[in-house]
């Protein structure tokens, strides 16, 4: 375990021993249901409460319209889900290269009688102004362009997609799974109208993320009963993840640009021993991630490279996790136009705040070993 | 704030939520700290490590319902399981027709999954039970129409704890081709259940109501016959398409051990809940005019839910205090309405507002019952003592018939 390295954080991240911290009273401890009206049950009342605030903190948005939910997942098809279900029969936009659990649920819609239109990246993975002005469609329910994507870490205009949204009058939504933590986001200046967290990618507790919706925006809930969340999330809060969470936010906050400066470090370090080997870097030269890298190497399979290297210590990644389950090529690379084949061979690796240089040193020396004994291999099969 | 620490009202609310038991948080805390891998991640050890965790507690969670581990699907909750299953099996069978039946004493989560089906054009029929909240197997089959597809109906009832015959509705629903939803929330660890006999098509689980963490549940999906239900949440496809999302794994290990801890030890752990249980009802009993709520019998041992006549019931919450108990269901004790389960039992408001759920658990002590009958007691005695009710009452005065001013 201590030998190994780590460099799959846009997968999953370890908890900061802090967040553990503040969660082990609400694993140990007595605790109340929060909508009990005991002390236990308003002890666990303000305990969410004061998570609610820090999230909002760490995003400037009010603490009223942080939604918490089950993650990031949960709150992509609430929002969905939600915004198709008070806009019956309205088309739906997004881009060619949301997470699974923004276009799956559109998609659910469109066998229900809602109409999808795509906004297509360019090569490098962006949206241009142009794409923009290709969607035709005037009762538009919803738009959602993911902030950073989760595999090449390339970063949307934001002012693109509000832009868009005014214009249409339509209800505008961004999934900042990726981007949250890494770069500086802001809900009170992007002028959109909601946004996806998730804990577990800031050092947080799996289970719980949010769905920041603006006061003015109206939505159905996805899931049903006790009405908690303001009736658009009922189900008993998970407050030891909710708490962990609030602390999370209030952590990355501090350490975000600290962490920014030397992931963006590693990052150079990386990028330039992978090109000296051949490597192609997606989303090269774009606003990036600065903890995110993804590459190929032409003619070796992704997944052979990858089941090497973790024999070798080192965990990365061939896209994103959810999708790992199927050896499909990334469906990004394909919406960038990046051919099939080359598409197969990509690998991601995204940095966290414990990683070093040393650690990057040492993936370079494994990596180029094992390119050397997968090219003889490939020879010889040849 | 400091004067809750300095001292802890005894806790006799586990029906709302239970404590995490200590052997389930010491299981959870390695897969928060070292195991933190995402169980989707397919390509390295920390995933597989994650994954390992997940398939265990799935095994643990199956065996405690005599149920297979692919019948298992992971959710955020009951909540989560309850909206899945009704509107999961509604959608994907409505071409069977569009009416679905379940009992007017439901929880909340069940009822508004309903009520959603309503709006998007479903018929509903909610059952009223008998007086003591158990459903009349004749009416309920009576219920069942031509075009009824699903049926859901609870296994314990949150806030009087009566235990349904689930048995013989499932097997009206079998008959009928109907199938069969149970909220299984308030019953693991509590009643047996095995799923291997019982026909029953989808069930839910919650892990916060068995000493398990908040935030992570179940659903059951029986699998012969198979039971195809429509995702609510779409994604990754985890959960074999039934429910994407990352999963949460020390929660689900912790869900695991605490359904594994409750197979162990619920035999054991239910004789002694029961003799507490009835030493606070034979306590409380010697008052005038307290009335239990639900069946006493088929009934779980960990709740006892009692009206006290002539007592207001916002003052009597005030009053005790000292002890954590719940008036109606923890989920919409925010309101100040009477508990709808207790209406449809036919109790009056007044009844109904005046009614305590004690709902006893794990950590519950001779001592605390004794202070808690004796609380009571001195409580409700103070409380009739300043009501002009009860001095009504006491004078013969049947109240009831009473015509009250107008002010």
């Amino acid at each position: 375990m201590t030998e190994k390295v780590y460099f799959d954080h846009n997968a999953t991240t370890a908890i900061d021993k802090k967040v553990l911290e503040v969660m082990m009273p609400y694993l140990e401890m007595q605790q109340g249901n929060p909508t009990s009206q005991h002390s236990f049950g308003r002890h666990a009342r303000t305990a969410i409460e004061e998570a609610r605030e820090q999230v909002a903190l760490a995003i400037h948005a009010h603490p009223a319209e942080v939604i918490f939910t089950s993650g990031g997942t949960e709150a992509n098809n609430m929002i969905v889900h939600g915004a198709a279900i008070k806009n019956a029969q309205s088309t739906l936009v997004r881009s060619n290269i949301e997470h699974p659990c923004v276009s799956r649920p559109m998609e659910a819609m469109t066998q229900q009688g809602w109409h999808q239109d795509l906004l297509k990246v360019n090569h490098e993975g962006l949206i241009s102004k142009e794409a923009y002005k290709n969607i035709n469609a005037n009762n538009i329910g919803l738009v959602s362009v993911m902030l950073a994507n989760n595999e090449t870490g390339a970063i949307q205009d934001m002012s693109n997609l509000s832009n868009f949204a005014k214009e249409k009058k339509a209800l505008s939504h961004t999934d900042a799974v990726q981007a949250f933590g890494k770069i500086d986001v802001r809900f009170d200046e992007m002028y959109i109208d909601a946004m996806t967290l998730s804990s577990h990618k800031i050092y947080g507790p799996q289970g719980v993320g949010a769905l920041i919706l603006n006061k003015r925006s109206d939505i159905e809930p996805l899931i049903y009963g006790g009405g908690q969340e303001k009736n658009l999330r009922s189900g008993t809060e998970n407050i030891a993840a909710i708490v962990g969470f609030g602390k999370a936010c209030e952590l990355i906050s501090e350490s975000m640009k600290v962490t920014a400066i030397r992931t963006r470090e590693l990052q150079k370090t990386l990028e330039i021993s992978l090109k000296e080997l051949g490597a192609v870097i997606f989303s090269e030269n774009v606003a990036r991630l600065s903890n995110t890298t993804f590459f190929a190497f032409k003619d070796i399979e992704g997944s052979t490279l990858l089941t090497a290297l973790d024999k070798k210590g080192f965990a990365v990644a061939s896209g994103s996790a959810c999708s790992s389950v199927n050896k499909e090529p990334s469906h990004v690379l394909l919406a960038m136009g990046i051919e099939e084949d080359l598409a197969r061979s990509a690998l991601r690796i995204s940095f966290g705040n414990q990683n070093t240089i040393h650690e990057v040193k040492d993936f370079m020396e494994t990596l180029k070993q094992e390119l050397q004994t997968l090219k003889q291999l490939t020879a010889i099969a040849a | 704030m400091t004067q809750d620490i300095a001292r802890k009202p005894i806790y006799l609310d586990y029906s709302s939520t239970t404590p995490i038991d200590p052997r389930v948080a010491e299981k959870m805390i390695p897969f928060i700290t070292e195991h933190f891998g995402n169980p989707a991640s397919r390509s390295h050890s920390f995933g597989w490590t994650a994954e390992k965790g997940v398939e265990e507690a799935r095994e643990e969670v199956a065996k405690l319902v005599n149920a297979d581990p692919r019948e298992i699907v992971w959710t955020s909750g009951a909540t989560e399981s309850n909206n899945l299953a009704i509107k999961g099996a509604s959608h994907f069978y409505s071409a069977k027709g569009k009416h679905i039946l379940t009992v007017a004493t439901e929880h909340k989560c069940v009822i508004d999954s309903f009520r959603e089906l309503e709006r998007e054009g479903y018929t509903a029929t909610y059952l009223e039970p008998e007086p003591n909240g158990l459903v009349d197997l004749e009416k309920f089959k009576k219920a069942i129409r031509p075009d009824t597809v699903l049926a859901s109906v609870m296994f314990v009832n949150n806030e009087i704890g009566v235990i349904q015959d689930i048995e013989a509705l499932g097997n009206i629903c079998r008959e009928q081709k109907v199938i069969f939803h149970v909220d299984a929330a308030q019953a693991t660890g509590k009643v047996n259940i095995d799923l291997e006999k019982l026909p029953v098509d989808l069930m839910s689980f919650s892990a916060h109501k068995t000493y398990g963490p908040k935030g992570i549940g179940a659903l059951y999906v029986r699998r012969k016959p198979r039971i195809r239900i429509e995702a609510q949440m779409h994604g990754g496809g985890h959960e074999r398409g039934m429910r994407s999302g990352t999963l949460a794994t020390h929660q689900i290990v912790g869900m695991g051990e605490a359904f594994r801890i409750a197979r162990v030890e619920m035999q054991l752990e239910n004789e002694r809940i029961r003799k507490l249980r009835d030493k606070l009802l034979h306590g409380l009993q010697d008052m005038e005019e307290v009335y239990v709520n639900g069946d006493l019998k088929q009934r779980i041992p960990h709740n006892l839910n009692i009206s006290f006549n002539y007592v207001e019931g916002e003052s009597l919450i005030m009053a005790v205090k000292d002890i954590a108990v719940s008036s109606g269901s923890a989920c919409t004790s925010a309101s100040l309405e009477p508990s709808y389960v207790l209406r449809a039992l036919g109790r009056s408001d007044e009844l109904a507002h005046s009614s305590i759920r004690f709902s006893i658990g794990r950590y519950t002590t001779e001592a605390d019952v004794d202070f808690t009958i004796q609380l009571l007691k001195e409580k409700i005695q103070k409380l009739r003592d300043l009501s002009p009710l009860w001095d009504m009452f006491k004078d013969g005065i049947d109240i009831s018939k009473v015509e009250w001013a107008a002010h």
